[in-house]
Parts: structure tokens; C-alpha cells; sequence
């Protein structure tokens, strides 16, 4: 990784030699935009829903969200395509054909990181890296230990990818699988505290990748009125610091717009979730400036 | 030195004296209906077609027919959708198990959240079946003894959710407590051992249904509920679910 931005960073360097000397004394303030695409809990959910639905006529499918990538691609290629979880289960494509048709969509869609759902479980372990064959994408999970597992060394805690320049780091949260999941289907994968997890791995992207944005693919779960004591990404929200977006899945919820939290050094980040079934994709622009001026005046968050 | 390190070295002079300090200085965000306003990417299309012809050809036969649109957010301690769940385990399964076992299911549990789907308005097909139960859980009857059924109930009271049921009444008084159960309308008898239909997700611990785990007597129908809901569906012919009296609480 270090290696081939270096080798961006000089093919650059070059250029600016190329043009005679106007990089070495003046460098404009330059605005760099990464735009963050993502979807939750798309369950199988491979065909649009039938003009009969009786709650979403007409709404999701894969075809589509697969142009309208494409379009946001063309306009900003710093795109990236992230998935929080439970792409499995839902549709009889699940049933008849294991997961094989939704990691080989995903690919196609040109999916960067996804993070593991408890419905991904659902043919097993075993089932799971069965289809690892056809994703062409990467899994992130800092808090399932899979090392007494078959996933071993296929699922990493966290992953970098650099646009432009621009360092982001992304790792995943999965949810406690005890009593969500049968033990015989998730085997010796241990749950680890995603708080504490989340700390390390802000710790590990901030402090020793100088990663210039960090996001965290969560399946946690928006928020658990009813149970206080989850853990849930808005309760993860306030108690870390330094994560700029939380990608959630798992609870299905519906947001008008993303949820601006304050995280426990009191600065403002992202919460969002965009639901399930493939109705809807976020979509989030991170713009970066070299102008101290305007980083002084902080973040404006717009949604 | 030759040429190329030297290159090397003045480039990252370059690189160490413009590498620009970024600032992350707006956040927008926004959210994207996937609707049919947009396009259809033919690519991604014509890969899927093969694999959708093989699953249709299995799926669109019309079983019954739906009166209404039933959801599980419809009802607040019961719903339609559930209660048509709960009554077709019970009506599908009883006869399997007292052949081999010559018992009667006393009464039967699943989970509000194994409701995966709504059943739309209209043709009821083998597909409306694997929507709402997309899982592989089967069905499983175990012994509860009346001091496990108690449990049982203390969670349904306690959860306050539309959890699907079957044969077992339930009243919570007008502050959300506890007042009376039965089964069937006849009265618990908590030193008696109860059969009780459910499926080996709830078994295994799903859902904290612990009440289940504890106990080792176990009947395994072979009988998965998506299948238990396609041969009710065939039987019925017209389905028109409705939301009734077997868990309630009483209004002021």
C-alpha cells in the first residue's frame, strides 16, 4: 500500500516538474472530494419489487442501483462502495443458489468493503466461505475472531484504500451472535467488545496510518430504545472519537437523513443507515481542503 | 549516484515540500431512492435472467388468495399475519405429531421477528411462502414443564411484542402486568407438562427464549415452516387472517 502511493505521489511530482518549475513555488489551495456510497441489510434482494408490493412498489433492484453507481462513478471515480451486512437471506436467489448471485453482483458493482451480518451466517461458516470465491471484494471485521475458524485470514479487521491522496480507513462491527445466531452455525467465531475494538482500531488508523478519514461499517444496530444498555452506533457514536462515518445495518431503519452525533471529544460525525432491500443507497461527499483558513473554521456538515 | 537516484532524491525533495496538509472541511450527505426513474443497467440484467428463469419456473404457482394486505406491524400484543403463522403450525403439525407420538401439541410460539415479509394483497404463491419465511428453521415440539411455561409467559408479558401464538391466551392488565393466561380458554395448570410447538431457532436460544434451552426433551418434525405455510396455503384456498383475542391488554 505504502509502496504504491508512493508511486502515485512521484508520478505527480513528475508532472509538476513537466510544467517547469510553477510547483515548486506556488501550490493553490486544492479541494479534493471523496464521495462514500453504501447500502445495509440488502437481503437477497437481487430484483426490484413488483409494481404489487404492498409496501415498496417498484422500489430497489440491483440493475438499477447498478447504473446509478456507474453515473456517480463517472462524475467523481474518488468513489467508494461499501456494504454494512446481511447481504444473504431474503429472496429465494438465497435459498436456491447460497449467496453465489449476490457476491457476484457485488463484484460486478465494483463493491470496495463489506462487513459480515448475523444473516450471513445463516448457510454456516461454511457457507459463508463457500462464496468467498465469487467476491471480488474485501470483508472487515475488528471484533469477530475468526482465528479457530475456516474464515481465518479471510477476513481482515480493517482496511485502507487510497483516493487521490486521500487515506481512508474503514473496519467493521458485527453484532453479538449468542442468541441471534445457532452456535452450530457461527462455530468458534468470538464476539469481541465493539467499544473497546472500535478505540483500538481508531487508535491504529489515526495514530499509526495518519488515515484522513476513518469509517466504521457497522451491523450493531441504529439504537435500542427499549434496551438502553446495547450497544448500538449511536451509544458507539458518543463513546469513541476520531471515526467520521458510521455505516449501520442490521436494525433496518429508515432515516429521512443522516444523524449528526457528537463523539466524546465533542466533535460532530455521521450516523447512517439507509434502511434494507436495496430501496435506497447513501450516499456521502467528504471534501478536503489544504487551505488552513478554512480548517480552521472546522467541519460543516450538510444533510 | 547515477541518474535515476538522483531523480529519485529530487523527487521526494518535491513530494516532502508540497505533500499538503488535507482538511476535511464539509460533510454532505444524502440519500438515494432507487426507484424506476432510473435506468436499467442491461449488463447486470442479462446476467441475472438465466438465474431468475430457474427460480420463477418453481415459484409463481398461485396457492391461495390474500383478501388483504397483512403486516406484522399491523397489531399491538397480536397480529394477522402472526396469528395465521401460529395457527397454521399449530393446524399443520398436530396431526403429524400425534401420528407418530399419539400427543397433542398443547400450544405454539414463534417469533414477531421471524416474519420476514408482508403478505401483499392478491395471489398468495409458493414464492409469498419463502419471503415471509425465508429461513431453513423447522418446525420442533418440546415439553415445557409448567414451571418453564410460566417462564414463557413472563417473557411474552414482559417483551410486550406481537410474538406469534397459538392456542395460549394472554391478558395484561390495563398497566401492562400480568392478569391471566390460559390455554384454549381452559385454565394453566403449572404442575402439568405442556407440549409446545415452535421452531429450532427459538430452541437453540434464538431471541433469548431461554425457557426452551433448558429442556432436553425434544420432538423434530422434519417439517419446515416455509413448507408447513405452503401446504396450509394450498389447503385454504382464501386467506383472511384477522387480529383476535389471545393476547391482549385491557383499555381503561
Amino acid at each position: 500500500m505504502e509502496r504504491r502511493e508512493f508511486l502515485q505521489q512521484t508520478a505527480a511530482a513528475s508532472a509538476l516538474i513537466g510544467l517547469g518549475g510553477i510547483g515548486l513555488t506556488s501550490f493553490a489551495p486544492a479541494t479534493k472530494k471523496i464521495t462514500i456510497l453504501h447500502t445495509n441489510d440488502v437481503h437477497s434482494h437481487i430484483d426490484a419489487f413488483g409494481p404489487d408490493d404492498g409496501r415498496n412498489p417498484n422500489q430497489g433492484g440491483v440493475a438499477r442501483r447498478a447504473s446509478l453507481i456507474a453515473n456517480i462513478r463517472k462524475e467523481n471515480p474518488n468513489t467508494l462502495l461499501l456494504d454494512a451486512g446481511d447481504i444473504f437471506q431474503g429472496t429465494p436467489y438465497f435459498n436456491y443458489y447460497g449467496g453465489e448471485l449476490e457476491f457476484k453482483l457485488m463484484s460486478m458493482l465494483k463493491y470496495d468493503v463489506a462487513t459480515i451480518g448475523n444473516h450471513d451466517f445463516d448457510n454456516g461458516i461454511e457457507g459463508l466461505y463457500a462464496q468467498l470465491p465469487h467476491a471480488k471484494f474485501d470483508f472487515v471485521s475488528a471484533n469477530y475472531d475468526f482465528s479457530n475458524t475456516i474464515m481465518d485470514t479471510h477476513v481482515k479487521p480493517y482496511r485502507i484504500i487510497v483516493k487521490d491522496g486521500i487515506k481512508i480507513g474503514i473496519f467493521g462491527l458485527g453484532i453479538e451472535l449468542t442468541g441471534l445466531v445457532e452456535k452450530r452455525m457461527y462455530k468458534e467465531t468470538k464476539y469481541l467488545d465493539p467499544t473497546e475494538t472500535a478505540q483500538e482500531m481508531t487508535r491504529v488508523l489515526k495514530q499509526d496510518e495518519h488515515c484522513d478519514l476513518i469509517i466504521c461499517l457497522s451491523h450493531l444496530g441504529y439504537n435500542y430504545r427499549n434496551r438502553p444498555e446495547k450497544i448500538s452506533d449511536l451509544k458507539l457514536a458518543e463513546l469513541t472519537k476520531d471515526i467520521d462515518l458510521i455505516i449501520g445495518g442490521h436494525t433496518h431503519t429508515f432515516l429521512k437523513k443522516p444523524t449528526v452525533v457528537k463523539n466524546s471529544e465533542g466533535k460532530n460525525m455521521l450516523v447512517n443507515q439507509v434502511g434494507c432491500y436495496g430501496i435506497n443507497l447513501g450516499k456521502i461527499d467528504f471534501y478536503f481542503d489544504s487551505d488552513k483558513n478554512k480548517a480552521a473554521n472546522g467541519t460543516s456538515i450538510i444533510v | 549516484m547515477n541518474y535515476k537516484h538522483f531523480f529519485f532524491f529530487f523527487c521526494l525533495i518535491i513530494l516532502s515540500s508540497c505533500k499538503q496538509e488535507v482538511h476535511l472541511h464539509k460533510i454532505e450527505g444524502q440519500q438515494i431512492n432507487i426507484s424506476d426513474s432510473l435506468q436499467t443497467d442491461q449488463s447486470i440484467e442479462s446476467f441475472i435472467k438465466p438465474y431468475r428463469e430457474h427460480v420463477n419456473a418453481n415459484l409463481d404457482s398461485v396457492l391461495a388468495y390474500a383478501v388483504e394486505t397483512y403486516s406484522k406491524s399491523d397489531g399491538e400484543y397480536n397480529t394477522a399475519i402472526g396469528n395465521m403463522m401460529a395457527d397454521a403450525v399449530y393446524e399443520q403439525s398436530n396431526p403429524v405429531f400425534k401420528t407418530r407420538t399419539g400427543e397433542d401439541i398443547d400450544f405454539v410460539l414463534l417469533n414477531h421477528g421471524g416474519i420476514r415479509a408482508i403478505i401483499s394483497k392478491g395471489n398468495v404463491t409458493t414464492r409469498t411462502a419463502y419471503e415471509v419465511m425465508p429461513f431453513d428453521n423447522s418446525t420442533v415440539v418440546v415439553k415445557l414443564k409448567g414451571a418453564q411455561v410460566k417462564e414463557l409467559i413472563d417473557y411474552l408479558v414482559k417483551a410486550k411484542r406481537a410474538h406469534p401464538i397459538s392456542r395460549l391466551n394472554i391478558v395484561l392488565d390495563t398497566d401492562g402486568n400480568f392478569k391471566s393466561a390460559g390455554l384454549n380458554s381452559n385454565p394453566i395448570d403449572f404442575n402439568k407438562t405442556y407440549n409446545v410447538a415452535t421452531n429450532d431457532y427459538l430452541y437453540n436460544g434464538g431471541d433469548r427464549m431461554n425457557f426452551f434451552k433448558t429442556n432436553d426433551s425434544l420432538y423434530v418434525l422434519d417439517y419446515k415452516i416455509r413448507n408447513v405455510l405452503i401446504d396450509y396455503f394450498k389447503k385454504i384456498d382464501t386467506l383472511n387472517p384477522v387480529i383476535d383475542n389471545r393476547f391482549i391488554q385491557l383499555k381503561n
